[in-house]
């Protein structure tokens, strides 16, 4: 499903269980459409007939989400990592530390959360699929799967290590459902050995799963 | 975010995070419903989505927090060492002091 509005993602992110998986929903498709669905398209199709929304600003915001991408959070971290006043203004209030860069931020609320040597981050919306869009753009089938959405909470150990992490005891891992009204990005720690790298160059470090807290920065980057 | 609408519990507090039982557009996942944990930030008031859901937009601001619950409290056998934990947004009237 796609987002007709960004700043309330979990009022419409319920349709997700669908048949038609990153493909807009449409009235002649092959599938049998769910009730959701159906009342979605019934809906869109009411308020573009009432003149509350036109078929051109539905379009408009569609390719507008479609050219969000995980590269906005990625800059914000490696500024993050080469300022260290924009660090704890980005701690303080990620919203505002987003619109500093120019990042046109349509979430009520953001929070950044840090990755410590001592505790790893990691987030999920168990509820739906809340996730920052104006930094990460649209979010990964993954996020928004059920087994995600329940395993990260119940056993986020196993669920890193599926991606490829695996952390001591002596590191608290610790779960964030973005479940209400915030919405999270994850500042993760700087790699070892990159202090020749310019800020853009540490971005490209930065993974969408990084921002996550699936992954971490150097590696699986690009993704 | 609504200057005057001020948190009842401190970082810090004990609480309780209630079950309602109240059907409609809650955020308060069932799986940390009379569990204990502990304030971690007050994120400000804001509208209640139970009402807002539903079109009743510009009603009372609430506080909302962040409450820290530890992984151990949630699931008896959960995997991972004692100091694994989980941070999830409750509004106010879903906590009691515990």
């Amino acid at each position: 499903m796609n987002s007709d509005h960004p700043d309330h993602d979990h009022h419409h992110d319920h349709t997700h269980d669908n048949a038609h998986g990153p493909h807009p929903t449409r009235e002649d498709d092959d599938v049998v459409l769910s009730y959701g669905e159906a009342k979605f398209l019934a809906l869109k199709g009411m308020l573009i007939e009432k003149g509350v929304l036109t078929a051109d600003e539905i379009r408009r915001q569609h390719e507008i989400n479609d050219l969000l991408t995980p590269h906005q959070g990625a800059r914000m971290v490696a500024k993050a990592w080469v300022d260290p006043a924009f660090k704890a203004r980005m701690l303080k209030d990620a919203k505002a530390a987003a619109i500093e860069l120019g990042i046109e931020v349509t979430e009520a609320e953001l929070m950044a959360i840090e990755n410590t040597p001592t505790c790893h981050n990691i987030i999920v919306c168990t509820l739906c699929s809340c996730y920052p869009r104006s930094l990460l753009g649209e979010p990964p089938p993954w996020y928004v799967s059920k087994a995600y959405r329940s395993r990260a909470v119940r056993e986020p150990r196993k669920v890193l290590r599926e991606f490829g992490l695996s952390f001591s005891d002596q590191v608290e891992v610790r779960v964030h459902d973005s479940n209400a009204d915030l919405r999270y990005v994850i500042l993760p720690m700087r790699p070892q050995g990159t202090d020749a790298l310019d800020e853009m160059e540490l971005a490209d470090l930065v993974s969408r799963d990084c921002l996550v807290g699936t992954a971490l920065p150097g590696r699986n980057a690009g993704s | 975010m609504s200057p005057n609408a001020a948190p009842t519990f401190a970082p810090g507090a004990r609480v309780r995070i209630i079950d309602l039982k109240k059907p409609g557009h809650v955020r308060t996942p069932i799986y940390v419903r009379e569990k204990v944990g502990t304030i971690d930030h007050f994120c400000g008031a804001f509208e209640n989505p139970e009402e807002r859901a539903y079109g009743r937009i510009g009603g009372a601001r609430i506080p909302l927090y962040r409450v820290r619950l530890m992984q151990r409290d949630l699931w008896p056998d959960y995997e991972g060492p004692d100091k694994d934990s989980l941070v999830l947004e409750i509004y106010d009237h879903w906590l009691q002091p515990a």
